[in-house]
């Protein structure tokens, strides 16, 4: 069994300039660890959806790798995701699913089927590769030779369950705070400052 | 009577005009014709997806990629995609403009298909602007779309209100290349 903060360490280690679409409790412990806020965007104001903001940005920009931590209560709300990642099949996107089986935000509530393998999935659906991690020793050996092969991969990580109710990044602040981040990695990958003010919270 | 029966070659031109960089999409009736026509234009990438949910989160990631997406999808579509919507285009100010497939409307203001009986609501419920494009003669919204969303960095729709005539009648509509 891996912890969030073992696995977000182990993956930013090999970082290097990713951009990193995260979200639920994969948002809390990825901020403790990344050091390219700038590269990062929690999307905390739509759940399920982080995996295709990334599909979008990995389209968008085919020279920077794009990694996702997304997880299994989200990607099962958004499951048609697997296949249209797959057919578009971005060569530098790099899908990872936190599975610990439970609504961890909202108290530990079971996902529908805690048994889904979404390694299995992934590749029915037809993505390059897929990988499924149980202990942090095998993820951090894997992960060098992860980031530089060809996606898109599906990087399933067998979590500890607990509930996660504690400084989760799903409130209204984190909600005014993403359109901040979009704009910041926006100028961050074309390297001009044009996006200006709408919406409610900017 | 409407004149010049809305063709998808027009419309795919204006999308050239606009520097549309991707179309992002899950085909319906009212808009099958136009993934022909974008088929033979190479500056456009098409991305399919498979749920309409999922189309405005892919559009904002294109955009912060620094692309010019839009998306198409059906009215039923748009009101399964209404979080997204919420947050990751009215949230956000992502200037989008999307084709909205127009399902049963017909002109008469009397339709018993809901899918096109809650369309106008719904948007004005999200205060998203809207145009509705019926005709050749109509096209001329499509740039004010764009304009629009680009002034405001808000989505705007484009409501797609007859389905397009096929590819290989164009010359019999008289539409233009």
């Amino acid at each position: 069994m891996i912890t969030y903060a073992d696995a977000c360490r182990v993956i930013n280690e090999s970082r290097s300039e990713a951009v990193a679409v995260t979200t639920m409790t994969q948002t809390k412990y990825w901020n403790q660890v990344s050091g390219e806020p700038d590269l990062d965007v929690g999307i905390a104001n739509a759940m399920s959806k982080a995996s295709s903001v990334a599909l979008g940005i990995a389209l968008g920009d085919s020279e920077r790798p794009v990694i996702c931590l997304d997880s299994d209560g989200s990607l099962l709300m958004n499951f048609g995701t697997l296949a249209t990642i797959a057919g578009m099949a971005p060569k530098n996107l790099y899908h990872f699913v936190f599975n610990n089986g439970i609504y961890s935000i909202t108290g530990g509530q079971p996902v529908p089927a805690p048994d889904v393998e979404y390694a299995k999935a992934a590749e029915a659906c037809g993505y390059a590769v897929a990988h499924r991690f149980s202990d942090i020793e095998t993820l951090d050996n894997a992960m060098p030779g992860i980031l530089s092969s060809d996606g898109p991969v599906l990087i399933e990580i067998i979590v500890k369950g607990e509930p996660q109710t504690d400084g989760v990044d799903q409130t209204w602040e984190s909600n005014a705070r993403l359109p901040q981040q979009l704009r910041a990695l926006r100028k961050r990958l074309t390297g001009t400052d044009d996006w200006g003010s709408g919406g409610p919270y900017i | 009577m409407i004149n010049g029966v809305l063709h998808p070659k027009n419309v795919v031109a204006q999308l050239v005009q606009q520097g549309v960089s991707h179309y992002v999409t899950l085909p319906d009736s009212e808009t099958a014709h136009m993934y022909e026509a974008l088929m033979a234009e190479p500056s456009i990438t098409i991305v399919p997806v498979a749920r309409e949910g999922e189309a405005i989160p892919v559009a904002a990631g294109l955009f912060v990629a620094g692309q010019n997406p839009v998306i198409s999808i059906q009215n039923a579509g748009l009101y399964e995609a209404g979080d997204a919507l919420r947050g990751l285009a009215l949230g956000i100010g992502l200037p989008l403009v999307m084709f909205i497939g127009y399902r049963g409307h017909n002109r008469k203001g009397d339709t018993p298909d809901s899918a096109a009986t809650f369309l106008e609501p719904y948007l004005h419920m999200w205060r998203v602007d809207y145009f509705v494009v019926e005709s050749n003669d109509d096209l001329d919204r499509v740039p004010l779309a764009f304009e629009r969303a680009a002034k405001t960095n808000q989505p705007v729709a484009v409501a797609i209100g007859t389905e397009y005539a096929k590819a290989k009648t164009l010359e019999e509509v008289g539409g233009s290349r």
